[in-house]
């Protein structure tokens, strides 16, 4: 008897501490990253910098009062570079201005005396070569396997395409070197602005225009600050291939993967009779596409016959696209398994442990744009995971509502109106006797 | 006979007593968000589902950032909660020149579009608003839900706040945006199941495997113990419900039996 009791307190406390521990799940495993990623600010020395139309002052002292007090307020674990364009080369000869790029502050924990200093001495001098300074800059970071940033600030557009430098930044967030860049410009026309979102969007980053010292400076440390706190996983690259039989085989995680407008993309993942798919999958929009698009996730066996699929569809301005699944095999299947094993019948759980599903991942997209058919695909973002498989639930061991209780209370009373019916027959019977 | 008596009553004194501490411990999750001293203001918001920026329940969120910005938080939720965001955008004072679309989405742990069933989705903003508001509430989380349905199941969500449709020279305004989330408490016992992990993205960088890893669900620990509590239903007022049915169906038994004895003449 105690020892029912004793059970029954454990279970009761046992629940409690599970819906005690389930209130705060989530989150916390998603800090561990801990690689600071590397940032680079690209700052326009260019001639038009001259300019003094930011609250009466000319831009470059805007913006070197607005680079200092970045400087002094850096995260501590910053690694941080500072490269110029247009900075030394007066003269009119293009194919010179075009190639007038440098690093004045070497990647690395930022000593603020020397940075403002090299920043002090700049005088506004040359071209825009924005497309070369981007390439530098990518070089400057080098590829250390963590996110690389660049902040581009600059008041004109680039005076020296070719190379468009938006086809630049495409191309080298492209080398699978997670690489974004994100653009600040300085009271910018129109030409300017549209070149920068470009800029941005091709890299996932951001577009902010700054027409006084305040929104110069607030938006610089919000993406110095951005760029201090890496996200929690660095996605590994990964090809898919255009059937199933070749696709790759992926264990849980998070990958990356480029996708050509209308192409489809096949990956597979082996999923344990008792365990449960759950893939999701986002398609970067990285270009100015047709106002409605979207982008299907199916899971198929690898025979062709679809499991499940996810879809997401939308219109007008997105980053990102993105649909999910969850998929586990047959609960039968499942139960066979289980079966089995409880049987001792080890020819029978292997042939069920066999049934370790392969199931093919097919990611595909229908947007349209009017972007060269040789740029290179959409960035695609794939996380795989496989964790349990949840069953389906038992109908109610326990009832609820006003009708339970009325059903209850009229099976009493009838119980109680049949027990006295038996007793007074059975008393009437043995007294008689 | 009395000492079984005894121990019967021990026991449902003990349970009961279990009981109302579970009852006590299971409130205080939720009821710490109504703390009057809530988690200090949050004020960066991510800019991707992955560098979404965590926010909890009754936190202040105050945000700078420019037009055109897609911006990112995540909270988790738990069955029974029904989560609602409420925004509001403070436009950009000069320099805008015509009316913009905004739109506040909610995706859960599998980045699965979450239907908004109140509040104002997506707003269009005129030229000359000074501000917008946005809000969402989503379905109430289930505890469990078939693989293949899209309901809102425990787990991480995420909420993203922009613009849709806006005059190509307002892009890169500074804006302000305040947003707070609420997760108020559904219908706690209509559900059945169990979804055995969360939908918490799996945040560690993918491997391509040549061969099928070995399984590693067939691990040894998993043999019957003999001793297993799954049966029992999780505390919930399902457990009143069907104890209060017993007193009632044993009194009106009770009754029923008094019913067919014949009255005692007086």
């Amino acid at each position: 008897m105690i020892h029912k009791s004793l059970s029954i307190v454990v279970a009761t406390g046992l629940i409690g501490a599970a819906t005690l521990l389930g209130a705060a799940p989530a989150l916390a495993d998603e800090t561990e990253n801990s690689e600071p990623p590397n940032v680079e600010l690209v700052l326009d020395v260019s001639g038009s910098m001259k300019a003094a139309d930011i609250d009466g002052e000319t831009r470059i002292a805007v913006a070197k009062r607005a680079f200092g007090k970045v400087v002094d307020a850096l995260p501590e674990n910053t690694q941080l570079g500072i490269r110029v364009l247009g900075a030394t080369y007066p003269g009119k000869n293009k194919k010179v201005a075009c190639q007038d790029t440098q690093q004045i502050v070497p990647v690395g924990p930022v000593n603020a005396v020397q940075a403002k200093n090299a920043i002090a001495t700049l005088k506004p001098t040359g071209y825009t070569p924005i497309g070369l300074a981007l390439k530098k800059a990518a070089e400057d970071l080098g590829d250390t396997g963590s996110i690389r940033r660049i902040v581009l600030i600059t008041d004109g557009e680039d005076t020296c395409t070719p190379p468009d430098p938006c086809e630049v930044a495409r191309e080298l967030a492209a080398q699978g070197t997670h690489l974004v860049v994100d653009t600040l410009g300085l009271t910018p026309d129109e030409k300017t602005r549209k070149q920068l979102v470009c800029i941005s969007t091709a890299t996932g980053g951001t577009y902010a225009a700054a027409k006084s010292e305040e929104e110069l400076t607030d938006r610089v440390q919000q993406l110095v600050d951005r760029a201090a706190t890496p996200p929690p996983v660095q996605p590994a690259t990964v090809t898919g291939t255009a059937d199933c039989a070749n696709a790759p085989l992926l264990a849980p995680g998070v990958y990356t993967d480029r996708e050509k407008i209308s192409e489809h993309r096949y990956y597979r993942v082996a999923v344990p009779s008792d365990q449960e798919l759950r893939a999701s999958v986002s398609i970067a929009l990285d270009r100015p596409v047709n106002p409605d698009y979207g982008v299907l996730l199916k899971a198929s066996t690898t025979g062709g016959r679809e499991l499940v699929r996810g879809v997401d569809a939308g219109s007008g301005r997105a980053d990102v696209l993105s649909a999910g699944l969850r998929w586990s095999a047959d609960e039968q299947k499942a139960d066979a398994k289980a079966s089995a094993e409880a049987a001792d019948d080890d020819e029978a759980a292997e042939k069920a442990e066999d049934a370790s599903t392969e199931v093919c991942l097919i990611v595909s997209n229908s947007f349209a744009a009017t972007t060269a058919a040789t740029a290179p695909g959409m960035p695609v973002e794939l996380s795989i995971d496989l964790v349990d498989a949840s069953h389906t639930p038992d109908a109610p061991g326990l009832g609820r509502g006003f009708l339970f209780l009325l059903v209850v209370a009229v099976a009493g009373l009838i119980a109680g109106i049949l027990a006295g019916w038996i007793t007074r027959y059975w008393v009437a019977t043995w007294r008689e006797n | 006979m009395r000492i079984k008596h005894l121990a019967v009553a021990g026991a449902v004194a003990v349970a009961v007593a279990g009981a109302a501490i579970v009852g006590i411990a299971a409130v205080p999750a939720p009821a710490l968000a109504d703390d009057p001293s809530p988690a200090p203001a949050v004020n960066t918001a991510g800019t991707s589902f992955l560098t979404a920026v965590p926010i909890t329940a009754n936190q202040p969120v105050q945000v700078g950032a420019v037009t055109g910005d897609y911006l990112y938080w995540q909270f988790s939720a738990e069955a029974g909660q029904r989560p609602d965001i409420t925004t509001k955008v403070t436009l950009p004072a000069d320099g805008r020149t015509g009316a913009e679309s905004w739109i506040i989405e909610v995706f859960d742990g599998l980045r699965r579009r979450q239907a908004c069933v109140a509040g104002e989705q997506s707003p269009i903003a005129a030229k000359d608003a000074a501000d917008v508001t946005l809000g969402c509430r989503i379905r109430q989380v289930r505890s469990w839900a078939e693989p293949q349905d899209g309901d809102p199941l425990p787990g991480t969500y995420y909420v993203r706040l922009s613009s849709t449709k806006l005059p190509e020279k307002d892009l890169g305004l500074p804006l302000k945006v305040s947003l707070t989330l609420t997760t108020p408490d559904g219908d706690l016992d209509a559900d059945q199941g169990e979804l055995a992990k969360p939908l918490v993205p799996n945040n560690q960088p993918g491997t391509v495997l040549t061969t099928p890893a070995p399984s590693a669900s067939a691990d040894p620990d998993s043999e019957e113990s003999g001793f297993s509590l799954d049966w029992l239903p999780d505390f919930s007022g399902r457990w009143f419900w069907t104890a209060g049915g017993g007193i009632l169906a044993a009194l009106t038994g009770l009754f029923g039996f008094s019913l067919t004895r014949r009255r005692r003449r007086t």
